[in-house]
């Protein structure tokens, strides 16, 4: 196939929203010859190169590492985030996956905990605060036994990774009815819960980023399980009945109390 | 000549000796002590977590959204450390010797030594975070061996590393700001070090949502800003990857050192098309199980599968039978390089070479080289649209890290006292090439477990700053940065940024790239200044800059990188020698190899800045070798 033939033309209805408190609105823009080897994102690339040359503003997105680790990209891709492929961030899904003529809706993370800063750019700064209250293990450098002393299970820790391979991206949140945080909270709590070395804080800490999650205006889990249908790492949702766990637990030990 | 400030003493006790007669500052006082640190990375992020865990104050600046998302979470193979867990002949001394070797005689003995011996400091400390490395079955912590080591001390969490030892540097990291030693300040970005008398008092950076200018004043500023790698246009670094931080001390006084030594990692995915905005890495860990090869015939059209053993060239294999496939990153990446250039190459390009998984799986089966590569075959087979399990892998060497950095002293302090530089940013241990796994090793090493001990004499010695953000200084700083952006948002041409990052890439690549040879060299250095004259005048910058504008950020950075671009094809002239990943033509031994010349070059070239018009001054820092000797580097 010549290069030719694997370009498409697509029409993109863009969320364009100058500032936090002004009013967005869907823009059309007309993208002509992309080529379907391009990522979502040099697709945009692409048009914002054509809007600057126009002495237009480009359309702002979030973006760094564009191979699918760092966690900063995301957007609403035709009503889901990341779009349409599975175990995907946006910078890692391809053109190649639409077709000519295509009309694809891009809208930002939409939730009460994230406000829109600029276009499809929202501020994620309450998912650091939830790590800020308790996902951590309270080891200041120097201190540490060898690494060797104590043996973990491959099965655990083949757990705690999957849970640890979290991006923070916040897809989890954009997907859920209730914008609840649950899937990224259960992710840290239990990757420190299931490994000896979390464990002697598990409590406080279930208790605290819990909480923490609450007071940032994130909503509560119904159980739709739409986290775990975006999640670009597929995060288990068996995380959050491992959360809930380690919250009752915290919730009957008086040390937390 | 330079003083790297080298302690006296056996190599092996230069560290300890360190640490025990510096002078320290009494825990009382060090919350009296505001430190600065830009760049959360690995190097970055610890540094800020345990200055403040000892009790100064930091405050920790980075571009992107959160602390987690820096660069170093993109690693994907390993951390090396010499525990000696496989009881495979590892040691301190053996890592040590691994790294000056691979680093090709180009780097300090007594830093790479400490290194060596921090390393196992590092495991021990990220276990304790939290870090689920990969571990046997026994629950015994697992290693492999990785590019360029005849031993296996290479620990990792799956091919995502960097991401899991980023992200227990961010735990720590959260756990200081959550009890308020840390003050975080994400989405900023330096613009200016203000030095006054003599000494850093602080940094001016943008605040990149709302555009403005903010003055931080501090004790001591601590660089962490990563590598000059995206000076390439495409590169396996991320988008806001960049020199500036860098750049600017080198303007405000810091010298830069060895600015040529770039690593052109050898497993990259291909070039495609124009369109391309980055280079994806797949981990070196790759060639543990993948044999490279191209097509002995280049007319050979054959699916590769097809084609049998005999028309394949093994070329690595042959040419080193004893490291085979895992010759270090230089070597091997200069030798695809090579059988491209001879036509040999494959893809659509001609500029690829294969990566082949058929053997392995034969002999381990599928599943366990999903277990160990699942997640790089995928993002292979998404980027490409083919299935590495049935099909070879194509890849050829993209840049990826860069050696080079701010000159830094023994204490990974800059030229400009107060100003320290860390990881990447700085040009201390790696030579003029860095071995596999070790770049992880040496930003935390720097940031857990050295600065926390080399700040202290600084601020011992030169008590706290008494400048602050209300000084004049402060105030020009800020408008002078504010000038230049509005200068940038007055030329109103007809290129974008990103048009003429491309373009500047392209000399890089061709002129600056893999090998260089004098007559390309000074004719990169002409076309980068037609280049940034261009750039000057005919720029175009759209929107304000009191809004969040990344056409703005990305002009500020490629201005930036015009000028460093410049620096390195100087920095390459200077150097009549081959060595690591600095190949001169010229310079080549009977088979191809870097030449070194240690009678003449075995000295950092550190450069001073002298002015927009003027050539920079060179200092060099001669570099002497009491416990290893020097040899042709051999890994057949």
């Amino acid at each position: 196939m010549t290069t030719e033939e694997k370009n498409i033309n697509i029409t993109l209805k863009v969320w364009r929203q100058k500032s936090p408190d002004v009013k967005g609105r869907l823009e059309t823009i007309e993208a002509r010859d992309i080529s379907t080897d391009m990522s979502f994102l040099e697709m945009l690339d692409t048009i914002n190169e054509g809007l600057i040359i126009q002495s237009k503003e480009p359309i702002e997105f979030d973006n760094d590492c564009r191979e699918g680790i760092c966690g900063m990209c995301g957007a609403v891709v035709d009503g889901i985030p990341h779009g349409p492929e599975s175990a995907m961030t946006l910078c890692q899904l391809h053109m190649r996956k639409f077709k000519n003529e295509d009309i694809i809706f891009v809208e930002p993370w939409r939730a009460r905990a994230f406000p829109i800063i600029k276009d499809l750019i929202v501020d994620r700064s309450a998912l650091d605060k939830i790590i800020q209250s308790g996902g951590f293990v309270s080891i200041a450098a120097g201190g540490a036994p060898d690494a060797n002393s104590i043996p973990i299970s491959q099965d655990i820790a083949e757990k705690a990774m999957d849970a640890a391979a979290c991006i923070g991206c916040g897809a989890c949140v954009a997907a859920c009815p209730n914008a609840s945080a649950m899937l990224f909270v259960s992710a840290k709590i239990s990757q420190l819960a299931l490994l000896p070395q979390g464990k002697p804080e598990a409590a406080q800490r279930a208790w605290n980023m819990v909480n923490t999650m609450d007071d940032c205006g994130f909503g509560n889990c119904t159980n739709e399980k739409e986290c775990e249908a975006v999640c670009p790492k597929k995060i288990s949702i068996v995380n959050i009945a491992r959360m809930n766990r380690e919250f009752f637990k915290s919730g009957f030990a008086s040390q937390v109390l | 000549m330079l003083d790297g400030k080298i302690p006296a003493g056996p190599l092996e006790q230069k560290w300890d000796t360190y640490r025990s007669t510096v002078k320290l500052v009494n825990p009382a006082n060090k919350r009296k002590y505001n430190i600065i640190v830009v760049g959360t990375g690995l190097a970055g992020g610890a540094a800020a977590a345990t200055l403040a865990e000892l009790g100064y104050n930091v405050k920790n600046f980075c571009i992107q959204d959160s602390p987690r998302r820096a660069h170093s979470i993109a690693a994907q193979g390993g951390i090396n450390a010499a525990k000696n867990y496989p009881n495979d002949g590892d040691s301190i001394w053996r890592l040590f010797h691994d790294t000056i070797k691979g680093g090709d005689y180009r780097s300090r003995e007594a830093n790479v030594y400490r290194l060596a011996q921090v390393s196992n400091n590092i495991i021990d400390q990220c276990v304790a975070q939290g870090v689920p490395f990969a571990r046997d079955y026994g629950g015994l912590l697992a290693n492999r061996s990785f590019g360029g080591a005849q031993v296996s001390r290479t620990f990792y969490a799956r091919g995502q590393t960097g991401q899991q030892l980023l992200l227990g540097a961010y735990s720590s990291l959260s756990r200081q700001i959550g009890m308020g030693k840390v003050q975080m300040f994400p989405r900023r970005e330096l613009v200016d070090l203000v030095v006054v008398d003599g000494r850093t008092r602080g940094v001016v950076v943008r605040n990149l949502v709302n555009g403005k200018l903010e003055s931080h004043a501090g004790d001591a500023v601590i660089l962490a800003t990563g590598g000059y790698g995206n000076v390439f246009f495409l590169s396996t670094n991320a988008v806001s990857c960049n020199v500036g931080a860098a750049f600017n001390a080198y303007k405000k006084g810091a010298y830069f050192a060895n600015p040529c030594y770039t690593q052109i990692h050898p497993t990259c995915i291909p070039v495609s098309g124009t369109h391309q905005s980055k280079l994806t890495l797949m981990s070196e860990s790759l060639r543990n199980d993948g044999r490279v090869w191209v097509p002995k015939d280049p007319s050979d059209k054959r699916n590769p599968a097809d084609i049998p053993e005999s028309g394949r060239y093994y070329y690595l294999e042959e040419k080193y039978p004893s490291f085979g496939n895992l010759v270090p990153r230089d070597v091997a990446s200069r030798n695809a390089k090579e059988v491209c250039d001879r036509g040999l190459g494959v893809s659509a390009t001609r500029y690829a070479v294969y990566l082949d998984f058929s053997d392995a799986i034969k002999r381990d089966g599928k599943d366990a080289i999903a277990k160990k590569y699942g997640n790089l075959f995928d993002m292979y087979h998404n980027i490409m649209d083919d299935n590495p399990y049935d099909t070879p892998m194509m890849i050829y060497p993209a840049t990826h890290y860069t050696m080079g950095g701010l000159w830094v002293d023994y204490e990974l302090q800059t030229t400009i006292p107060g100003c320290f530089a860390l990881g990447e940013a700085n040009f201390s241990d790696h030579g003029a090439n860095r071995l596999g796994a070790s770049a992880l090793m040496q930003g935390l090493a720097d940031g857990y477990f050295v600065i926390p001990y080399t700040i202290a004499p600084f601020l011992a010695k030169n008590g706290n700053s008494d400048i602050k953000e209300n000084h004049p200084a402060f105030k020009e700083a800020e408008k002078s940065a504010d000038s230049y952006v509005k200068k940038l948002l007055s030329i109103n041409g007809n290129q974008t940024a990103g048009e003429i990052h491309r373009k500047l890439g392209q000399i890089i690549w061709d002129y600056v790239g893999m090998a260089r040879n004098n007559k390309g060299l000074k004719k990169a250095i002409e076309m980068i200044k037609d280049l940034k004259e261009q750039f000057w005048s005919s720029v175009t910058v759209p929107g304000s800059d009191r809004d969040f504008n990344f056409a703005l950020q990305k002009a500020m950075r490629v201005a930036d990188f015009l000028e460093f671009g410049e620096l390195m094809a100087v920095d390459a002239l200077h150097r009549q020698e081959s060595c690591g990943g600095h190949l001169n033509e010229a310079f080549q031994t009977d088979e191809g190899e870097a030449r070194r010349d240690d009678e003449n070059y075995s000295h950092v070239a550190a450069w001073e800045y002298k002015g927009q018009e003027n050539e920079p001054a060179f200092h060099k820092e001669p570099l002497v070798f009491e416990n290893v000797e020097l040899t042709q580097r051999s890994y057949k």
